[in-house]
């Protein structure tokens, strides 16, 4: 696969981290000089994958989070989210909206709105093993 | 975290600020349960001019809130939401079961 520039972050799935990956991603994304809308999905887009691994990847332990971000070529972010948690046995049952296991604090729309903030989201999971989440968005060239 | 509140006869505002995401959530939750307990408002207004981001931890901020009202019969309103917080509660629907009043967009 061709690509232009990336970066990749390991972080522990501490809730402070949240901010700090969805701000590393915007200021990585700042090069294809995106809009402010763009950038807002983009910083939510990589909020809700992020605090899924926090929250229900990892429930009652620290564990690792890897995030991956690359520039392809036509303007598209490329954005690879992984964890190595405790995986999700029916994805289709997951990505239905208001569907959680995360109890009155959660509100079963992260994949909902990864899906319609995105052009592309792709899940891949292995109960027991963990999840990985890809997601890409083209950014409009401006004049 | 602190929030500012004012109570207008029986109009309850709450002055949510910053950035709304799980890791503060829960906070902004019980905060808003806590107030909306003490004063028994018949309206509570979310105030969310100074909200700068939100994620779906917000919806459930508003769910929460949208029950708290429920219970003593009273009305749930949202305020002066800016585009990005907007385009989560449109994207998640939020926008059809809660009045919003002067979206700023
Ligand atoms: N990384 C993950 N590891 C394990 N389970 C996951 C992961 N991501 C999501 N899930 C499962 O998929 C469900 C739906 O996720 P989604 O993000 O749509 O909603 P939520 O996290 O429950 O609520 P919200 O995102 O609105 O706060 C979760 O409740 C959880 O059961
Ligand atoms: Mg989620």
């Amino acid at each position: 696969m061709k690509f232009d520039n990336y970066m990749i972050l390991d972080f522990p799935s501490k809730s402070s981290n949240e901010a700090f990956a969805r701000s590393a991603v915007a200021c990585f994304a700042a090069q294809l000089d995106p809009t402010l809308e763009e950038l807002g999905d983009i910083r939510t887009a990589v909020s809700e994958a992020v605090t899924n691994c926090i929250v229900h990847a990892y429930p009652d332990k620290l564990g690792n989070i890897t995030l991956r971000c690359r520039i392809l070529k036509d303007n598209v972010l490329d954005i690879v989210i992984k964890d190595r948690g405790v995986g999700i046995a029916d994805i289709e049952q997951a990505k239905r909206p208001s569907f959680t296991t995360g109890g009155s604090d959660r509100s079963g729309m992260g994949f909902t709105i990864m899906e319609s903030f995105m052009t592309n989201l792709e899940i891949t999971s292995t109960p027991g093993k963990g999840t990985t989440i890809h997601m890409r968005r083209r950014i409009q060239r401006r004049q | 975290m602190h929030f500012t509140s004012f109570l207008d006869g029986k109009k309850l505002t709450i002055a949510l600020t910053g950035e709304i995401d799980h890791h503060c959530a829960k906070v902004y939750i019980q905060s808003i349960a806590a107030k909306i307990e003490a004063y028994a408002p018949e309206v509570c207004v979310l105030d969310f001019r100074d909200v700068t981001f939100m994620d779906s931890s917000g919806i459930a901020v508003v769910i929460n809130a949208l029950r708290n009202m429920a219970q003593i019969e009273g009305k749930l309103v949202l305020s002066g939401i800016a585009p990005q917080p907007l385009r989560v509660f449109q994207a998640s629907g939020i926008d059809k079961i809660v009045e919003i009043k002067e979206a700023l967009v």
